[in-house]
This record gives structure tokens, C-alpha cells and sequence, in this order.
């Protein structure tokens, strides 16, 4: 009977010693370089995002598993029928690391502050809707309403990326409502971050989080080092991992690494359409020709580039959203497959016809044109060779030319003297409104035909009536219905030939407890304060 | 140590002929993916095992090494004519001559030619054919990689003028002309024959760094430069050793240009 007991008190203290804080422990990762800056308002680099998403205070998180909002300062918040105001019910008893109270007037403080057009706020632009003052309301000391010049979809989405400053505090951006706050930096080295004695969250059974005692990021540029500390146990953790650094990884210590599927991130092709581009004219019927831009990517293997370039660690790509983004993505989409038959129908009715092995239009041009991307990714150079061989089986030569990227830039987006170009793009958020900067005519990143005065194709000036639509739309399933149109146009007219969506791919010690990696960035670290260590501690 | 340079020779001539022979001997074309079998190990139908894309990787070292064997010595040739030509002459005048032309030679060794080089890549034309982006990058390497032999040459040239045997000469009554040409140009022949084979394997490398700016060889053609590539980082070397197979004969093919060299410029 008494050893049942021990036995039972043996096994309690061992639950209670995984669930609640752990004495000394410490998390240890690497940022790829020096955070720019401290605070979070100025963030735009990856190293800055990641300190400022360990310590930084929000109202609302986006859980990066469910991709629905939660209520974190704010219990609960509402969106006014205009969609110009939200108001959030805070709440209490909190208290910023260094003791100050949290109230309605941090939150007013935090929101002047980043809409300040002098400290030019990254996050603020965001918040940018129209012409006009943000206004806040302090309500209560627990209630605050915060009113925009123009309505703002996906309003509440936004609040994800605002870390909550002081008012009062001495010590300004360093008083924190996160997990964790910065408790020592050296340039060059490390950064130390010590648990927040007073973050207010707390689990189920009424222990204070996080579990996870201190965090300590070194700074590390070298990613094969990293990888190697990783796999001799001095790291705990890789967010995001190559398919090479993946397939090493694996082959060492299979257990480590996770492959959450497709991510946010993805490839692409696009031919230049810009009237004024310094091309040819038979060139420019070709890339304005949606038959021929079909043609092109029905002949592409996106299960080749998958496969072979990203080591099977890719799904061929359908449209703007990737099917990681479970409420905006339109599952009534295929990829286009491959099929160079029906390329060769698309193109002869455009006039198109194979004479000695070589495509040609109807006048006679051989079809040849250049892809430029950026030089020393391996990733997109080995997709443009094995596009360069599929387009051969259609008789279509293709030279493909690296180049640095300014020089990429500049032909792209200012002289306009390229063909075509194969680039990625990275989608941070899940909000069709994030892609507005992509879609509309006149936007300066709408890549094959930027700053359009006046929409130049139908096809376009839908998109534009549909993404402004969707934009001032509060009723979600209106929005998804707009927004599902605009995947289905771009499938359609391929103005982008989407070619792959990368996997999530991330490493974690099996000493870190309660990691479920996700798609969406920080792919491991996204529930920080639900982590814990347990036995195989990282040696120092 | 004859036996050495011998084999040396050999070793070169059959990796000459094999690049002669290269459309002959290679089992298949260098640009042909097999897709299915990416990263293979050697086996008998591809006796080097296929790189990351599933391209014969035999068949690339060989045309691989014809380009880089081609162009690399044709380059270290421009830039050894052009050092000799600078060089010589300003260590042949002397004077103040010299001191212009080593000013000169100073500034152009302190200009960013990578930055540049960049520069001029973004200038040329994008629908170049690979074999055309390849001449126009070792033809750059030649013109830019002339100033630093270009020092040593003056220096030698120098001394040589001022040497007893020149000082003879020209007590004899011989004119500049037939100095230069009868007595400093066959003396400054070894350090030309040494900056000339200098040349060769950093050009190799300088056109495999190209690479990974962009101005290296466009694909799917092969070159050292860009065989070299495929053991970029950690990530990239696997356990399958016929990876290292470029790097092993780009070691071999320059150490026997060395050992040629030496053996021939060293006294017995």
C-alpha cells in the first residue's frame, strides 16, 4: 500500500514538475541576424518580429493552429457596423514586467503612438485607411473604442501585430505584457529573455505560464552551424528548415524534424505586360495573350518542380492563396496539370505551329524569352532549368539569366526591359485585404502591369470591383465569395503562373514538450508559453 | 622526378582528349534531366551518379571541363598579354612612365571589379545563348585580371634592365628594341609562364563565385565553376561520393598544370 503511494506521489510531482515553471530552464534558438530594433512598432525584420512576438503584449492573437482569433488583453471586442470603430473590453488586474498597471489609456498611448506619422510605423500602415486621424476613446479604464477615418476589413486581425507599449512606464518599450522580456542583449552575440514575473496568463490548473524559465536567441548567420548545433543538442530548435537542411536532418535524428504541409509562401512566373516595356511587339500579343500564358503553364510539371527541386517538401501551386489558409483558400480549384497536348491546342489557336521542332507564331517569329530571377537562389534557378527542358517539349527555347537582385528590381519595376520573371512571394497574413498592394490595377506591386491609370483588360477591372469589394464588406462569407471570384480569374487568366507552395518545415528537440509546428510564422515557438523542457535538456 | 611531370602529361592529355571526345564518350546529353532519379549514385548507367536535377553528372564534368579548359587558359592568356604589354613596358621605360603606369595599375587593382562585373552583367542583353554568356565572362575575367601580374612583371622588368648583362648590352651598342626583344623578354618568360598558370584556377574559381552572383555560366550549361556549386554548403554534400568527383579533377588538372610548370621552370 505505502509503495502505491510513493508511487502516486512519485508520478504527481513529475506531472506537476512538467506543467508548472521549470527552475532554470531555458529555451535556446537562433535568429538569422541582429533584431533592428526593440521596439515593436518598428519592426519589419524577422529577428525584431521574433522578439517582438515573445514579448510583446497583444489584445487579440491569431492561434496559428485553429488561424482564428483569440482574445489575449482584450476579453472581448466589437466591430462596428461601418467597420470604422472597434471597441475592446480589456482586461484587469494586469500589470507590465516591471510592475505598471495596464489600462485603456496603454492602449490609447500604443495606437497615437504608431499612427504618428513621424515615426512611420510599419505596423500603422496597416491601420492606414483613408485620410484622416485614428481616433481613440477611453471609455473606462477597462474599455476603449478606437475609431478610422475609412472602414477596414478584417479589422480585428490586424490588432495580432500590435504589441501593447506603456504609457507610464520609465522604461518604455522595455516594460512588457508578453511571456518573456528582454533581459540582456549583446550586440553581435545573444539576446537573453527572462520570464515576465507578471504576465497575467495562466493554465488550467492555475499555474502562471510560460513553463519555459528563460529564452535565450543566439545570433547566428551561418545556417549550416546551425544545423549542426541543432543536431549536437546545443539548440532546441529550427523554425524554418530548407528541404536539403530537412533531408539532413532527418537522415541524422528523424525524430527532430516536422513537416506541417504547404505553407503561405509561394513561386511564381509572370510575363511582362507593361505596354511601354522595351520589347518587341509580337512579343508583348504573346504575353497579352491568355491562351498563351495557359499554354505556359499547362506545359510546366509542378509535380517535377515539387518532387525534384523541393525534395518532395512542395505542392503544386493552384492560385494567390495556398491551401495552408484554411478559410480563404477556394477548394474549388485544381493546380493546372500538366498537359502538353492541350498546350499545343491553346497556342494553334493563337496561330501557333511547330515547324523543324521550333514553335513559331503566325508570323513566322521563333517563340524564345528570357526568365530572370534572383541569382544564388538555388531553389529558383533549378526550377527555371527544369522549366527551361519541359518548355523545350514544346519547341520553345528558354534562356534562363540570373541576376543580383537590384538589378532584378530595376528591370522589373522601373525599366520594365525583362520578359518574363520567376520570383516568390511571402504571405505573412491570412487576410485577402493584405493582397490589395497585389491586385488592384493601380498598385505598384501588381507585378505584370503596375500602376494601370485605368484598368487595361476586363479581366482586371473585375479583379479591382472584387478586391474593393471584399475589402468594404464586413460579412465574412460575402468577402470569401468576392475573394473566391478573384482566385477564380487568376486561375483562369494566369497573369501569375503559380508553380509551387512550399512545406512549413521546422526542427525540434524532443525535449521541447507541447510543440505542434504550423504553417503559419513562428511555425514552432507560435504557443511560446505553453512550452516546456523536459528531460534532455540542451547542453550549454 | 621525371616520372612525375610524365604522368602529369598523361594524366592531361587523356583529360584533354576525353574533352575532345566529350559528345562521344558522354553516355548521355549534359542538359537531359532524368527526373526520376535525382542525386543517384553511381551505377552503369551513370557512372558518376546524376546531380540535383537528375542530369548525368560524367557527362557534365566532361563538357564541364572542355569549357572551363578552353576559356579559363584562354583568359589567363588575355591577362598575361596585357601584364606583359603594361607591365614590361613600364619597367622597360622606367621613369616617370613607370611611376603613371603603376599608379594606374594601383587604382584599377583598388576598384570593386566584383561590383562591376555585376554591373555588367545587368547591362547585357537577357536572350544570350549560354555559350555566348560564357566567352563574354571569361573574356571580362581576362581584361579585369591583368593588374596584379601587371606589378610583378614591372618589377622584374626592372631589375632585368638594370641587370649586368643588360648594362653589357647596351654598352655593346644594342638598341632598345633589340634589348627588349633578345634579352629582357626571353628572362621575364618564367614569370609570365607563372602568372599565366596562376591564373588559370583562380579564374576557375572567380567564374564559380560569378555564379552565385549570376554572371557565371547560364544553364543548362555546364562549367567547373558551376559543377563546384553543387558542394555549396553543408546542406548540399550528402554521403554520395561521386559528388566530389568535379572537385577532385579540377585539383588534379590544376596540380598537374603545377607540377608541368615547376618541373619545367625549376633547375635540375
Amino acid at each position: 500500500m505505502s509503495k502505491r503511494w510513493f508511487a502516486s506521489l512519485f508520478v504527481m510531482v513529475l506531472t506537476l514538475g512538467s506543467a508548472t515553471a521549470q527552475s532554470g530552464t531555458e529555451l535556446r534558438f537562433c535568429l538569422w541576424s541582429e533584431p533592428k530594433t526593440f521596439n515593436p512598432l518598428l519592426v519589419q525584420d524577422d529577428s525584431s518580429e521574433t522578439v517582438r512576438y515573445l514579448t510583446g503584449g497583444v489584445l487579440v492573437r491569431l492561434n496559428r493552429q485553429t488561424q482564428q482569433l483569440e482574445p489575449e488583453l482584450a476579453t472581448a471586442w466589437k466591430t462596428s457596423r461601418d467597420g470604422r470603430t472597434i471597441t475592446f473590453a480589456l482586461r484587469q488586474n494586469v500589470k507590465f514586467s516591471d510592475g505598471t498597471a495596464f489600462s485603456a489609456e496603454d492602449v490609447a498611448h500604443t495606437i497615437q503612438q504608431m499612427m504618428d506619422p513621424n515615426l512611420h510605423s510599419p505596423t500603422g500602415d496597416s491601420f492606414r485607411s483613408g485620410e484622416g486621424k485614428v481616433e481613440t476613446k477611453v471609455l473606462w479604464a477597462d474599455k476603449i473604442a478606437i475609431l478610422f477615418p475609412a472602414p477596414i476589413a478584417g479589422l480585428d486581425k490586424l490588432f495580432d501585430q500590435v504589441a501593447i507599449m506603456s504609457a507610464k512606464s520609465p522604461k518604455k518599450e522595455r516594460a512588457v505584457l508578453g511571456p518573456y522580456y528582454v533581459a540582456e542583449y549583446k550586440a553581435g552575440s545573444h539576446l537573453n529573455l527572462e520570464r515576465n514575473p507578471n504576465y497575467w496568463k495562466h493554465d488550467s490548473s492555475g499555474h502562471q505560464l510560460p513553463y519555459i524559465d528563460s529564452v535565450r536567441l543566439d545570433i547566428q548567420q551561418n545556417r549550416d552551424i546551425e544545423i549542426l548545433r541543432l543536431l549536437r543538442g546545443e539548440i532546441h530548435l529550427v523554425n524554418s528548415l530548407n528541404a536539403e537542411y530537412f533531408d539532413k536532418v532527418i537522415a541524422e535524428k528523424p525524430a527532430l524534424v516536422h513537416d506541417a504541409g504547404p505553407s503561405m509562401d509561394s513561386e511564381q512566373i509572370w510575363f511582362n505586360q507593361v505596354a511601354s516595356a522595351p520589347l518587341p511587339a509580337y512579343k508583348k500579343a504573346w504575353f497579352g495573350s491568355t491562351n498563351f500564358r495557359r499554354a505556359i503553364s499547362e506545359s510546366i510539371n509542378r509535380e517535377d518542380l515539387s518532387r525534384v527541386v523541393f525534395r518532395g517538401h512542395a505542392r503544386p501551386a493552384t492560385g494567390p492563396v495556398s491551401p495552408g489558409n484554411q478559410f480563404w483558400f477556394n477548394t474549388r480549384l485544381q493546380p493546372h496539370p500538366f498537359d502538353q497536348k492541350a498546350a499545343m491546342k491553346r497556342l494553334e489557336q493563337d496561330g501557333f505551329r511547330v515547324q523543324n521542332g521550333a514553335l513559331r507564331d503566325k508570323d513566322g517569329n521563333a517563340v524564345e524569352f528570357s526568365v530572370v530571377t534572383n541569382a544564388g537562389n538555388r531553389y529558383r534557378e533549378r526550377m527555371a532549368t527544369m522549366i527551361q527542358q519541359d518548355l523545350a517539349g514544346i519547341g520553345i527555347k528558354l534562356h534562363v539569366v540570373t541576376l543580383d537582385f537590384p538589378s532584378l528590381i530595376e528591370r522589373i519595376a522601373r525599366t520594365f526591359n525583362y520578359e518574363a520573371c520567376l520570383l516568390g512571394a511571402v504571405n505573412i497574413g491570412l487576410d485577402p485585404s493584405e493582397q490589395m498592394n497585389i491586385w488592384l490595377s493601380s498598385a505598384e506591386n501588381h507585378q505584370w502591369n503596375p500602376g494601370q491609370k485605368a484598368p487595361e483588360t476586363a479581366w482586371e477591372a473585375e479583379i479591382d470591383r472584387l478586391m474593393r469589394a471584399q475589402a468594404s464588406e464586413l460579412n465574412e462569407k460575402k468577402r470569401k465569395e468576392y475573394f473566391d471570384r478573384v482566385q477564380e480569374i487568376a486561375w483562369e487568366q494566369e497573369p501569375f503562373i503559380y508553380l509551387v507552395n512550399r512545406n512549413a518545415l521546422s526542427a525540434i528537440s524532443t525535449s521541447v514538450q507541447n510543440a505542434h509546428p504550423v504553417v503559419l510564422r513562428p511555425q514552432v515557438f507560435w504557443n511560446i508559453d505553453r512550452l516546456s523542457l523536459g528531460s534532455e535538456v540542451a547542453q550549454k | 622526378m621525371k616520372w612525375v611531370r610524365r604522368a602529369a602529361i598523361i594524366f592531361l592529355l587523356a583529360v584533354a582528349l576525353a574533352c575532345v571526345f566529350a559528345e562521344r564518350l558522354a553516355p548521355a546529353d549534359y542538359a537531359h534531366q532524368f527526373r526520376d532519379i535525382p542525386d543517384a549514385p553511381a551505377s552503369a548507367a551513370h557512372w558518376l551518379g546524376t546531380d540535383d536535377l537528375g542530369r548525368d553528372r560524367f557527362s557534365r564534368v566532361l563538357h564541364g571541363t572542355r569549357i572551363s579548359l578552353l576559356l579559363a587558359p584562354a583568359a589567363a592568356l588575355i591577362a598575361s598579354f596585357l601584364a606583359a604589354v603594361v607591365g614590361g613596358t613600364a619597367g622597360f621605360v622606367g621613369g616617370a612612365l613607370e611611376r603613371a603606369v603603376m599608379s594606374g595599375t594601383d587604382l584599377f587593382l583598388s576598384l570593386p571589379w566584383f561590383f562591376l562585373l555585376i554591373t555588367v552583367r545587368a547591362l547585357m542583353p537577357l536572350n544570350v545563348s549560354p555559350i555566348t554568356s560564357v566567352i563574354i565572362t571569361f573574356a571580362l575575367l581576362g581584361c579585369l585580371g591583368w593588374a596584379a601580374a601587371a606589378r610583378v612583371v614591372c618589377a622584374d622588368a626592372r631589375s632585368l634592365k638594370n641587370s649586368d648583362f643588360a648594362l653589357q648590352a647596351r654598352a655593346s651598342g644594342s638598341s632598345g628594341y633589340r634589348l627588349l626583344r633578345h634579352h629582357l623578354l626571353p628572362n621575364l618568360r618564367p614569370v609570365l609562364y607563372a602568372q599565366f598558370w596562376i591564373s588559370i584556377p583562380v579564374f576557375i574559381l572567380t567564374e564559380a563565385n560569378l555564379g552565385i552572383l549570376g554572371l557565371g555560366v547560364s544553364e543548362p550549361l555546364p562549367s567547373w565553376g558551376s559543377l563546384l556549386r553543387e558542394l555549396e554548403g553543408y546542406s548540399s554534400v550528402t554521403s554520395n561520393a561521386w559528388q566530389f568527383a568535379p572537385l577532385l579533377l579540377f585539383i588534379s588538372v590544376v596540380s598537374c598544370f603545377h607540377l608541368v610548370v615547376l618541373d619545367r621552370e625549376l633547375p635540375a
